[in-house]
């Protein structure tokens, strides 16, 4: 099963939905009917991408699992914003534990499926897990990898934002370099998030050999529905890596989310790709080709480097990381180029 | 049906018996023969709809204990010391969310200095983490206590911690009494969430509570666990009904008519108490023995009436509190408030060190002529303390004192051979 | 299920939680003008019909088109389709091609047989039309939807206008013309041929007419003086077009040098190659100064015909004629340079343009003529009460796009004025120029060409040279439209709200916000692919 792009010209592949399309290719954000797992009334900043991404992830898992749905969830801003008391946002079963956990948690819950199923209940009910960067790339890091090497029935969803922002903007492993939170200041030698550290997550996911992992961003919601749909054809630990940005820690128009998705694909800041048993096995394909600074001068975080004397020699590094993302993952078709 | 096993085996044996759904288990000395003997039951297939984890950590452990259970599948995991320490945050959570979970402590000290024998610091650790916390006796009440546990957590939707003593439970071969299948499904009952995730009635479990209601909420655990005074010894009583035996309740009297000198402790060394004060008792010295099962919540009423009068009680503790002291003794203290009762502190079987009934008649004796200091450290080696102490007066980089505490001791014994 | 209190929440309960309040600016869905639209001098809905062409509703389509211009299948043919050169699309690509759907749009209807909407009631009122050119024509189809009786008196034998008798049938087959003309009569339009007005006054008094609507066109050659001898034949181009409509084809020789640099030199040109002539064409300034349309410049050049550019005609001889090369000025005005040439002729076809014939609004009072047109004020009114006028007759480009708009435009004065008041026209939305569109989610799709008939049969035969699309390039072509500032309908609004604030309300129903929950971070208003929501700021 590979993702076949629609052949549609007025809107090509990427709208949401459009009336032109037969129902089978319209998504499931288009229908009237989608559960809206994050229900309104929500306390995410204006234009979170966290939340986005998250309806976007948990409707399609809705869909492709005809409702049979737990979710677990980390501690940070997807948790506090859905279920301050005395209001949740979420219309699925839904549970909170901690910060670092929520791959174990969904071990147990899908355990729990497990034997109930043995014990005659009918419902194939599937599991999530989902956190933020740092729930995920850091301090969950462990369960997630026991949760992935036990090849539990999971699938987790990473929000990556970059950085710890319910905490208020903090950097995480998932941070990229140069950039600026409140423990990497733009001062000193190396302003901003220093090169060289730092995780890249879905590599390592691949590592376990795990049956299916996917990195996809909220620009191309159909890519990433479609890489959830397919998540769910396996049984197994699986991973998928989903790039949100966040006005609130990037500085970013509240406007801007999904342009800055976009461009972080465009660029190849961020590498959208599928991969199975550990092989590389689809990768999105650039558009159309854009230097890094189109994706770092929108945001705040970064607006050291655009000061009265860019920082050239921090760009020409960051393309640089573009540069072997866009190597490593194939992201230009070899044909069109 | 009387077998002569091991203490962790007899565990897993009750545990098995409970018809568990899942368990995770992660290793660490005294605990592991217990979930080593029911991985092998599920891996074999004797337990029947069960999920074997092994997991990579205790913070996973008890972490996937929460999901199971939320989920609505009885569950149960074990571990001890530095175990329980690497999943507090998840225990506190468990609590916190109301999730029936069992989980055996086979009570190990806690390091530095890293030390594999008994003591009580573990649970004891947990005191406030809004777990039920029940002490056994002997290897036969371990294994009652684990029936109990499961009906006792799933009708109160709050997590129990089994404390059993490390090693000296845990790994001793004892007779115990194996119920029958027949037995435990009379008294323990199908699993019955109260809340749990469902499919068909989603809800959103664990959420962020701002101090407009987290103090109701943790007021409604406390209530919770009041309600658990009234249930531990109506469970004692059911279970007497079924299986014939005592076993459970909040505390347990010995030998107390009467008795001026009343000793409270919890966990095996009661039998060594006991012993000793049958000896003591013979020789007409009025001293009798209360045992406390039900630590968290604790019988402040049982105990108060156990003993309001006496004259004194010695709390013979195997933990302790660094900077004040006693831990049990100042609960104990809270029951009899108002009463006038002269209390001792004994801090005894740290790391392991043995309880000898030569040491406990010396001690109840001093008790019983008050002849004791408030905070007494049984057995305490001062020579080896006042060595060490000098030193450090004597210069600042003494080195570390563990090492240098280690040399004094064995120059002690190599002395005294 | 007996809840924890606090910890353990129903599902969704945040509804009550009005985000709302924190907006500080709230997106609108809005209607933006396409630039298509608004370019059309026809006033057509180019999106509006697109948009139904896109879901390969034709009927649908053609419904939404006639609406403003009864004649698609004509336009898909000779109009000059401007707004293709205003389309948005030609910033990513090239333009839509609105004038090949436009015209697959009007064969289709022909094929099928579809009907004008007919009018519901009759106002009682009766309209008299002068003229059945494209305008007249027009201004009666509209004038009958409001339900005026419509008499139209036409000087020629049949109906068309210059449409018949100027434009070659290559360009517009007959019975395209014929269809779209007959379906307009069917609606009940009461055409009376061969009947020239000579006196706009007394013909409408004679008929009892409440008002008239005049569009006589532009029919009088206008000359050049040319020194010539008595046995040359020097003709002009209107006449020798009308010429070829009847049975008597104008005899023009062999080598036929035609005059002038207008679209009607390249069609009497590409006619003469077409009845085995070899035009010349003589024109006195450069090809780029050309008023013809280079794209029929490009076809007769292909199909054989020769031009002269920089060249006057000095004179005439029987069997040549001498011609003066010319030089551009400063000023780009062509001067003569003293040099001469000759070139063999059989003819000379004056293709210079051509004169209203006024002489039937002689005496009326208070009409305003000058430079050979007559004046009409903004509702296309004389200077006449209750006359009206429009097309080439009136100071305007003379295309057949405009002569329908003025049609249009007229009929609705004429409506206005009919029931005593004037028409206002609704206000036109801001144009969705190319800045608002979110180009990023329109897939690249080229152009379709749209096939040409082959170069021998167009030396030859008088063929349609231009073929239409057949149904799955005209879809292709329909679905290239960006609906600039128009809601398709892609739904992207309703899946990028982070808060769930946009209801779909169903195909064809568009969106609403939900403004309880809308935080307005403007998200639906960035990814809207075609501009249609705009922000404003919310009084606080
Ligand atoms: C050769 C040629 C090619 C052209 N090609 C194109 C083209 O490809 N695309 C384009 O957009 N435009 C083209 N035009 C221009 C276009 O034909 C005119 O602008 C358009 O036809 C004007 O429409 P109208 O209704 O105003 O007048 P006309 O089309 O000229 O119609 C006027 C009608 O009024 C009738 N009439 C005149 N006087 C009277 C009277 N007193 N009483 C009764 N009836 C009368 C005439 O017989 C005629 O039928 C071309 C013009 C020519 C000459
Ligand atoms: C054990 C523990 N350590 C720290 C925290 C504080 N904390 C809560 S959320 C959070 C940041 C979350 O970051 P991330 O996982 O990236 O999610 P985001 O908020 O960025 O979506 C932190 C540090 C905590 N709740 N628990
Ligand atoms: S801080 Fe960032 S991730 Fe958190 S709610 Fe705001 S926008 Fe979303
Ligand atoms: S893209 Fe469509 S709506 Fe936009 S200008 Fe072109 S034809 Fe008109
Ligand atoms: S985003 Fe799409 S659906 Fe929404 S208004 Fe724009 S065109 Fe219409
Ligand atoms: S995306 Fe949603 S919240 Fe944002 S402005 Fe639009 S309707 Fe409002
Ligand atoms: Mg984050």
């Amino acid at each position: 099963m590979s993702f076949q792009p629609v052949k549609f010209y007025q809107t090509g592949t990427f709208t949401v939905g459009n009336r032109l399309l037969v129902p089978e290719e319209r998504s499931v954000q288009a229908n009237m009917e989608r559960t809206n797992s994050l229900n309104s009334g929500h306390r995410a900043c204006q234009g979170c991408g966290e939340a986005l991404g998250a309806r976007y992830a948990i409707d399609a898992a809705m869909h492709a699992t005809n409702n049979q749905l737990i979710a677990a969830n980390a501690t940070g801003c997807l948790e506090v914003f859905s279920t301050p008391y005395p209001e949740t946002s979420w219309q699925i079963p839904w549970m909170h534990s901690l910060f670092g956990n929520a791959p174990a948690v969904a071990t147990g819950i899908a355990a729990a499926i497990k034997v109930k199923r043995q014990k005659g209940m009918k419902d194939d009910v599937r599991v999530v897990a989902q956190g933020g960067d740092g729930g995920t790339t850091d301090i969950g890091f462990g369960c997630l990898s026991g949760m992935f090497e036990r090849n539990d029935d999971v699938l987790y969803i990473c929000y990556d934002n970059g950085g710890y922002m319910n905490t208020g903007v903090q950097r995480s492993s998932a941070t990229p370099p140069a950039a600026r939170t409140a423990t990497t200041m733009p001062v000193g030698q190396q302003p901003g998030n220093v090169f060289g550290q730092g995780k890249f997550m879905p590599a390592i996911a691949m590592a376990h050999e795990i049956p299916y992992v996917a990195t996809a961003t909220v620009a191309d919601l159909r890519d990433l529905e479609h890489k959830v749909r397919k998540a769910m054809t396996f049984r197994g630990a699986r991973y998928i890596h989903i790039l949100v940005p966040c006005p609130l820690g990037w500085g970013s128009a509240s406007q801007d989310t999904i342009k800055l998705s976009r461009l972080a694909k465009e660029t190849g800041m961020f590498p959208v790709f599928e991969a199975e048993y550990g092989e590389l096995t689809n990768s999105s394909k650039i558009r159309r080709l854009l230097p890094v600074e189109e994706y770092l001068k929108p945001q705040k975080r970064f607006a050291h480097l655009f000061g009265k004397s860019p920082a050239v020699g921090t760009i020409v590094r960051l393309q640089a990381l573009a540069d072997k993302n866009i190597r490593r993952y194939q992201m230009l078709d070899k044909e069109a180029n | 049906m009387l077998k002569q096993m091991e203490g962790s085996h007899a565990v897993a044996e009750a545990v098995a018996l409970c018809r568990p759904e899942v368990i995770c288990a992660y290793p660490i000395s005294p605990q592991t023969h217990i979930v080593e003997g029911i991985g092998e039951m599920v891996k074999a297939g004797e337990i029947a709809n069960c999920e074997f984890i092994n997991v990579e950590s205790e913070f996973a452990a008890m972490s996937v204990a929460i999901g199971s259970s939320a989920t609505g599948a009885r569950t149960y995991t074990a571990t001890a010391s530095q175990g329980l320490l690497f999943m507090v945050e998840a225990v506190y959570n468990a609590s916190g969310l109301g999730l029936p979970i069992v989980m055996t402590v086979a009570n190990r000290a806690i390091g530095a200095p890293i030390n594999i024998w008994n003591d009580h610091s573990d649970s004891i650790s947990q005191r406030d983490s809004g777990w039920i916390q029940l002490f056994a006796e002997t290897n036969q009440e371990a294994l009652d206590l684990h029936i109990q546990a499961f009906k006792l957590a799933e009708e109160l939707s709050l997590p129990v911690m089994v404390c059993m003593d490390g090693f000296i439970l845990t790994h001793a071969y004892e007779r115990v009494d194996i119920p029958t299948q027949e037995q435990v499904d009379a008294f323990l009952p199908p699993y019955e969430p109260r809340q749990m995730l469902d499919t068909s009635a989603p809800v959103s479990i664990g959420a962020m509570v701002g101090p407009e209601a987290f103090t109701e909420v943790r007021y409604l655990a406390h209530e919770k666990q009041m309600q658990a005074l009234e249930l531990v010894p109506k469970m004692a009583e059911e279970f007497k009904a079924i299986f014939g035996r005592d076993s459970g309740g909040l505390v347990r009297t010995y030998r107390t008519e009467d008795a001026e000198t009343i000793v409270i402790a919890m966990g095996s060394v009661l039998g060594t108490i006991k012993d000793t004060v049958d000896e003591m008792r013979d020789a007409g010295v009025k001293i009798g023995v209360l045992g406390i099962t039900s630590f968290r919540p604790f019988p402040l009423d049982a105990v108060r009436q156990a003993i309001q009068h006496v004259k004194r009680v010695v709390v013979l503790e195997k933990t302790f509190a660094v900077g004040i002291g006693g831990i049990l003794s100042t609960d104990v203290r809270t029951a009899f408030a108002g009463i006038d009762i002269l209390a001792y502190t004994v801090i005894a079987g740290l790391g392991g060190r043995p309880i000898t009934m030569k040491s406990l008649h010396e001690l109840f004796e001093k008790a019983g002529r008050d002849d004791l200091v408030p905070l007494t450290f049984l057995d305490l080696d001062w020579k080896v303390v006042n060595k060490q102490l000098a030193r450090e007066r004597q210069q600042r980089r003494s080195g570390p004192a563990a090492e240098n505490i280690l040399r004094d001791v064995s120059t002690t014994a190599a002395n005294l051979s | 299920m007996n809840k924890p209190f606090a910890i353990t929440l129903n599902p969704g309960s945040s509804l009550a939680n009005h985000t709302g309040s924190w907006r500080t600016e709230r997106p609108v869905y809005v209607d933006r003008l396409p630039p298509c639209n608004s370019q059309c001098p026809a006033g057509e809905d180019i999106q509006g019909w697109l948009f139904h062409a896109e879901s390969g509703n034709y009927e649908k389509a053609w419904q939404h088109l006639t609406k403003d211009n009864p004649f698609p299948a004509i336009m898909g043919r000779v109009c000059y389709h401007s707004c293709e050169g205003a389309c948005n699309r030609g910033n990513l690509d090239a333009p839509v091609g609105i004038n090949s759907v436009e015209r697959f749009l009007g064969d289709e209807a022909i094929k099928r047989g579809w009907k004008l909407v007919e009018p519901a009631t009759e106002s009682g009122k009766h309209v008299l039309i002068v003229g059945a050119g494209p305008s007249g024509m027009s201004a009666a189809y509209h004038l009958r939807r409001f339900g005026h009786r419509v008499t139209v008196y036409e000087a020629g034998p049949m109906l068309g206008g210059m449409m018949r008798f100027g434009i070659p049938k290559y360009r517009l087959p007959r019975d395209v013309l014929d269809a779209e003309m007959q379906r307009v009569v069917e609606m009940g339009v009461n055409v009376v041929v061969n009947t020239k007005v000579d006196n706009i006054l007394e013909t409408m008094a004679a008929g009892g007419f409440d008002a008239a609507f005049l569009a006589v066109g532009a029919h009088i050659a206008k000359r050049a003086y040319i020194p010539s001898g008595e046995v040359s034949k020097i003709v002009d181009a209107v006449s020798v077009l009308r010429s070829m409509e009847g049975e008597d084809k104008p005899m023009l020789g062999r080598r036929v040098i035609v005059y002038g640099g207008g679209n009607t030199a390249i069609d009497v040109a590409r006619t003469a190659k077409r009845m085995g002539a070899e035009p010349i064409i003589v024109y006195r300034r450069t090809r780029d100064k050309m008023p013809a349309h280079d794209f029929e410049i490009e076809e007769a050049m292909q199909e054989g015909v020769m031009i002269r550019w920089l060249s006057t005609i000095k004179k005439a001889g029987d069997t040549e004629i001498t011609i003066e090369k010319m030089e551009l000025d400063a000023s780009g005005f062509p001067q003569p340079t003293g040099e001469f040439e000759t070139l063999e002729a059989d003819s000379v076809v004056l293709a210079l343009g051509q004169d209203v014939d006024l002489s039937l609004l002689e005496g009326v009072p208070g009409l305003e003529l000058s430079d050979g047109v007559v004046q009409v004020d903004a509702n296309m009114m004389t200077g006449r009460a209750g006359v009206f006028a429009g097309g080439d007759m009136v100071p305007a480009d003379r295309n057949i796009t405009i002569a329908v708009g003025h049609g249009k435009k007229a009929a609705r004065n004429i409506d206005a004025w009919l029931r005593g008041t004037t028409y206002v026209a609704p206000p036109k939305h801001q144009v969705a120029t190319f800045d608002k569109l979110n180009t990023w989610y329109y897939a690249d799709a080229p152009k379709t060409v749209r096939p040409m008939l082959d170069i021998i049969r167009r030396q030859s035969t008088f063929d349609e040279v231009q073929g239409g699309l057949d149904e799955s390039t005209a879809l292709f072509e329909a679905r290239r439209c960006l609906s600039c500032g128009n809601c398709f309908e892609c739904d992207n609004c309703y899946g990028v709200c982070p808060d769930n604030a946009v209801i779909k309300l169903g195909p064809g129903k568009r969106f609403e916000f939900n403004y309880d929950y809308c935080k307005g971070c403007g998200m639906c208003v960035a990814e809207c692919p075609c501009g249609a929501i705009n922000m404003v700021p919310e009084d606080i």
